[in-house]
């Protein structure tokens, strides 16, 4: 029985999705209350999952039994399981947040929103290639009705772009998936890391010909620098909640990378080219996105800009590689999405006591709630910029502990003045909403409870992930251990399958 | 038939990629749809190329992989259904920018006025 649980986080959100598409009639307090009690329940599993994975246990699951390297194989290890409960807190934050009133400018918000935590678990869990790229779908089609709720100028015209540019990203995932599957014959990853440590002269050309268009696919999933000019408009746009849960889309990407880096081109040919490609994109989204935080003439915009300078951060610390690094990364991770994820919800709260003057950086009137306000936005600038006293700080200097040599002399300045732009442009941001708007006062907006508990949730983190530092550090060390020795993974997924023998037999026929 | 094949896969993709980077919505939309085309086919290709085998099992000593047969089963139908989406979005766009540019301009920079 209990070796079917891995299965839940993908069916509690499928089934309460269908549960609210259906019931779509019933009233905003029923289905709130629904919504609300799938994410707490998606945090429960998940919680109770990285126990299990914690104590070093990988769960596999064979769907409908068929085994591995024929049927669809989920694996949780420690980064599926860290993945998975950072997804379903930030998604409690997000859907507490919504029930405040966001939930009810369009339809079937809640809804999609399961639809997408469905396609993000999934993603997470599976273990197959084109299973992956199935629920990249489904988490991007509910992104798109998600990003678009409750319609508006802004919104459509941000939303088309998306759109456009995540179809042709799809288009290019799918041959990626075509040249890898004609080179190796599975789309299983642990029979094709092993077939990939296998293969000869001329099939290495295509397998690095794939592998780097699936990077590129990723990396437009993570707003790598080339390839990230829509996230800023994206992002600001988009209703403050799904921003919120948007902030993990970007970290999906960098699990992909981090998984198929890991798993099936780990110490290849191809895992140089990966990574010369990463260091470099990485370090240039942290300069570029950094001058795009001091240029923001919006919260929002910047908030977007900060996501990016975690992104770029977070992928300088992939291609590094080395053990401690993918440690420190991990730790880093979760601070960020949590406190990206935060910002967007204040960014919002700030927006309705304004006024017309919303969230741009210009003298407005007072804001009604300036000290709970101001006393929130504190915090999240300081834990965003990666100051001292919280985890920020901490999983910054864990990476750049990790970086030696001369990666040392690019990563120290690029990270520390980032951060340092990121101080200059919140410090900004914050004089201008809570001192140099002093005139009048808009008695409107007030920041309801449910707004106040979705934020007061996801900014708990910082503090508590600098409590708990040498837990959560130590439980990201073990994962970067266990990233570091794919055999064990392969061992278990093909060992145990009885259909082994027939694994080993390869496809007749012309590669093409 | 390898050279036919790579060869109409190549200009659907061309002409795929060069619609989708023209200005008005509705030539990206067939440019997507083109693109998508072009990926399917490749797709179906990369279980090889065969002529005289049969399908699934059959009278052939060498049957075709169904794998990618199924693979391009799964993507035509979310193709299918995005294109649904994105006519729909273009639709809502222009109704709500104003214009079918993607950006919501009211002409293409060279236009006569």
């Amino acid at each position: 029985m209990s070796q079917h649980l891995v299965t839940l986080p993908i069916l509690i959100p499928m089934i309460g999705a269908l549960a609210l598409l259906l019931f779509n009639q019933a009233s905003d307090t029923r289905r709130r209350q629904l919504s609300t009690a799938l994410c707490v329940a998606q945090v429960l599993v998940a919680a109770w999952l990285l126990a299990v994975a914690g104590g070093g246990q990988m769960l596999f699951y064979a769907l409908g039994n068929w085994h591995a390297p024929f049927g669809i194989v989920l694996m949780l290890d420690r980064l599926s399981a860290l993945m998975l409960i950072l997804t379903a807190v930030l998604a409690l934050g997000s859907v507490l947040f919504a029930c405040a009133g966001e939930d009810a400018r369009g339809t079937n918000f809640h809804g999609l929103f399961q639809l997408q935590l469905m396609g993000l678990n999934g993603a997470f869990l599976t273990g197959d290639m084109f299973n992956l790229f199935v629920f990249f779908e489904i988490t991007l089609l509910a992104s798109y009705a998600l990003m678009m709720h409750g319609g508006g100028k802004e919104r459509i015209g941000a939303g088309l772009h998306y759109v456009i540019l995540n179809l042709a990203g799809s288009a290019l995932f799918i041959v990626a998936l075509g040249v890898l599957y004609g080179a190796t014959g599975t789309l299983n990853m642990a029979d094709m890391a092993r077939r990939v440590a296998q293969m000869s002269g001329d099939q290495t050309a295509l397998v690095t010909a794939g592998a780097l268009l699936l990077i590129v696919v990723f990396s437009l999933k993570a707003a790598l620098l080339p390839l990230y000019f829509w996230l800023p408009r994206t992002y600001a746009a988009a209703p403050a909640p799904v921003a919120a849960l948007f902030a993990i889309m970007t970290k999906l990407g960098l699990y992909a990378i981090l998984r198929v880096q890991s798993l099936i081109f780990a110490d290849t040919p191809v895992a140089e080219a990966i990574i010369a490609w990463l260091w470099w994109a990485g370090l240039a989204t942290i300069a570029l996105a950094a001058v795009g935080v001091l240029a923001a003439r919006d919260l929002r915009t910047l908030v977007a800009y900060l996501v990016l300078v975690s992104v770029g951060t977070l992928m300088a610390g992939t291609a590094l590689g080395s053990i401690e690094a993918i440690g420190a990364l991990l730790y880093y991770l979760p601070h960020t999405t949590l406190i990206c994820g935060a910002l967007y919800l204040i960014a919002e709260m700030i927006g309705q006591q304004r006024g017309k003057a919303g969230t741009r950086l210009v003298r407005a009137r007072r804001l009604y709630q300036r000290h709970l306000l101001g006393g929130m936005f504190l915090v999240a600038a300081v834990a965003v910029a990666g100051l001292p006293p919280l985890a920020g700080a901490l999983g910054k200097a864990l990476l750049m502990q990790a970086a030696e040599g001369t990666a040392r002399l690019w990563l120290w300045p690029l990270l520390l003045l980032a951060g340092l732009c990121a101080l200059v442009a919140m410090s900004r941001a914050g004089s201008v909403f809570f001192w140099a708007s002093y005139k009048g006062e808009v008695d409107s907006g007030r920041v309801s409870r449910p707004q106040l508990a979705g934020v007061l949730w996801l900014l708990a983190s910082a503090p508590l992930l600098v409590a708990f530092a040498g837990p959560v550090s130590g439980y990201a060390q073990a994962t970067a251990e266990q990233l570091a020795e794919p055999q064990a993974v392969i061992a278990r997924v093909l060992g145990e399958s009885p259909a082994l023998q027939f694994g080993q037999l390869t496809i007749e026929g012309e590669s093409p | 038939m390898e050279a036919l094949f790579s060869l109409v896969v190549g200009v659907l993709t061309a002409s795929g990629i060069y619609l989708l980077l023209r200005g008005r919505t509705f030539p990206v939309i067939i440019g997507l749809a083109l693109l998508g085309y072009a990926v399917n086919l490749f797709l179906f290709s990369t279980g090889g190329l065969n002529t005289h085998a049969a399908a699934v099992i059959g009278e052939s000593i060498t049957p075709s992989d169904p794998l990618p047969q199924a693979l391009v089963l799964t993507a035509i139908v979310i193709g299918f259904a995005m294109t649904a989406f994105v006519v729909i979005l273009a639709i809502r766009a222009r109704s709500e920018l104003g214009s079918d540019h993607v950006d919501g301009q009211s002409g293409e920079a060279g236009d006569a006025k």
